[in-house]
């Protein structure tokens, strides 16, 4: 418990002192707000462009989870399919890094023109940035049974659907959160930085139309502010990521357990 | 029954690089009994065991499992009879590691086979309960392996094994891995169950005494190439206790199984 409550007050009280350095520091040197805004300005903006920008937010976090859950199908699928055969998987993962490293900044335009509806076209550039570690997870994990359990279920006649169901998938699923982990990060930056190329084509706008907004209206705070709150969503995101992994292999896995 | 558990007919493996893993071996294995495979690393004792087992096919010559190639799986020879799975299984194999699945309890990784060959929960629990009684884990079926100690896991192991009452035990090294106590424990359980359950068990080992303490026979066997040096006896009673391991009959046999043991390795520095 008591090293628990560490774990939060630490990086909390680093929290506390970096914005009381920020602070101090914009104050002391009357930096103007159009550069750097004092964490108390950031707040303010927070609180008076809140609905806009919980707004925002909300539409960002929707093309997210989308994206998301996307990728989490489509992923898992594809490493499904690397796992049947090596051919298959020789053959197709050349394509799988192709996608990973094309920079979605660069397929964007063309699924926008592809793509009619604007949020789908978003949601299909997220997607594609937070494909990758989900396939290349999953496939791994899907690899790494352990060759004496495997042997063992050879020896019991097991089908190789009661293998893959009863070994690989409990097996992988280590490797699966851990691309989880990545993967939704992944879908927050995919989903802003799709908006930015993007743009939101009229429909409800994301955090990352309000950064460009308040920047060309030099309203810096709201950026901060807007900003905070994508940074924030990241965290959550991750924490949710790292509850369901430590609520599924609890008790079991070593990356789970507590380390005495 | 009058099938012999065991019989090899010149079995040998070759490997497809050429390796000579085992030379021929002629061997019969009555039913009931004890039968160990003594050896350095190696001498073939794991190839000779997974033929039997038929995890590897012999390159030339036969194996013979109650009369009938060994096959895998839940639907192969020596199931007789009523569905269910409740025939006795022809054999069950322990591995040197425990093999457990880290995250199902103790009580899931003894019913896998059982599940594995699509036995009704309801007809599985009770043979679960009685396997996990007679390895002594009763208590700790809702354990994780994580929590068993390796003298545990490996007893977890064996109930798995023993769920599917094989009438042929095949155990690989099962207790190398444990330290020398635990192992002695385990020695002595082992010996009370394949009398109890009127088992036939071949071990391998690479540790004399425990040849000398557990077996009826003991196959010595010598490396480079692989091969079946020698055969002992052990002529002494059960059950046998702890003080078989410290009397003069048990330094007699373990000398007898050494000379075997270092003639064999000798020779074959000589060649």
């Amino acid at each position: 418990m008591n090293e628990r409550w560490q774990k939060v007050f630490w990086p909390a009280a680093v929290a506390v002192l970096l914005l009381a350095l920020w602070q101090g520091l914009v104050v002391a040197f009357e930096v103007p707000v159009f550069l750097v805004p004092s964490p108390l300005r950031v707040w303010q903006a927070l609180v008076e462009d809140g609905g806009l920008l919980f707004a925002a937010l909300l539409n960002t976090l929707k093309i997210t989870l989308l994206a998301f859950a996307l990728a989490v199908v489509l992923g898992t699928a594809i490493a499904f399919a690397f796992v049947q055969s090596r051919v298959i998987e020789t053959a197709l993962f050349p394509y799988a890094v192709l996608l990973q490293v094309t920079p979605v900044v660069a397929i964007a335009p063309l699924i926008v023109i592809w793509v009619k509806d604007p949020t789908a076209s978003l949601v299909v550039c997220a997607a594609l940035v937070a494909l990758f570690p989900v396939i290349a997870n999953t496939t791994l994990g899907l690899r790494s049974v352990d060759p004496g359990l495997l042997a063992y279920f050879r020896l019991q006649g097991a089908t190789r659907w009661q293998t893959l169901r009863r070994l690989r998938i409990p097996s992988a699923l280590p490797y699966f959160f851990g691309g989880l982990r990545i993967s939704s990060g992944l879908a927050l930056i995919g989903a802003v930085v799709a908006e930015f190329v993007a743009g939101t084509g009229g429909t409800g706008t994301g955090l990352a139309y309000q950064i460009l907004f308040a920047g060309y209206q030099l309203n810096i705070p709201r950026m901060f502010a807007a900003l905070a709150l994508i940074a924030l969503a990241g965290v959550a995101l991750f924490a949710v990521m790292a509850g369901l992994s430590r609520w599924a292999l609890a008790g079991w896995h070593d990356s789970e357990t507590a380390h005495e | 029954m009058n099938a012999a558990a065991v019989e090899l007919r010149a079995a040998a493996k070759t490997y497809a690089s050429g390796t000579q893993a085992l030379l021929p071996v002629d061997l019969c294995v009555a039913p009931g009994e004890f039968l160990t495979l003594l050896g350095p690393s190696g001498c073939g004792k794991s190839t000779l065991l997974k033929m039997m087992a038929g995890l590897l096919a012999p390159s030339s010559g036969e194996v013979r499992v109650w009369g009938e190639a060994p096959a895998l799986g839940p639907t192969s020879g020596g199931r007789t009879g009523s569905p269910g799975g409740a025939a006795r299984r022809p054999l069950g194999f322990v591995f040197q590691e425990a093999t457990l699945m880290p995250w199902a309890s103790v009580c899931t990784n003894v019913r896998l086979p059982l599940d594995l060959a699509g036995v009704p929960h309801a007809e599985a629990t009770p043979r679960v309960r009685a396997a996990l009684q007679l390895v002594g884990l009763d208590a700790f079926e809702d354990s994780l392996p994580r929590e068993l100690s390796g003298g545990m896991r490996m007893r977890a192991s064996i109930a798995r094994c023993l769920v599917t009452q094989p009438r042929l035990l095949l155990m690989d090294e099962p207790f190398g891995a444990l330290d020398e106590i635990t192992r002695y424990r385990l020695d002595s359980d082992l010996l009370a169950l394949w009398q109890q359950q009127g088992l036939t068990v071949i071990f391998v080992t690479h540790s004399i005494h425990e040849a000398v303490f557990l077996s009826q026979r003991v196959l010595v066997m010598a490396a480079r190439p692989g091969r079946v040096v020698d055969e002992i006896a052990i002529d002494e009673p059960y059950p046998r206790s702890a003080d078989f391991r410290v009397s003069t009959a048990f330094a007699r046999h373990a000398a007898r199984l050494q000379d075997s043991l270092l003639s064999a390795s000798a020779e074959q520095s000589r060649a």
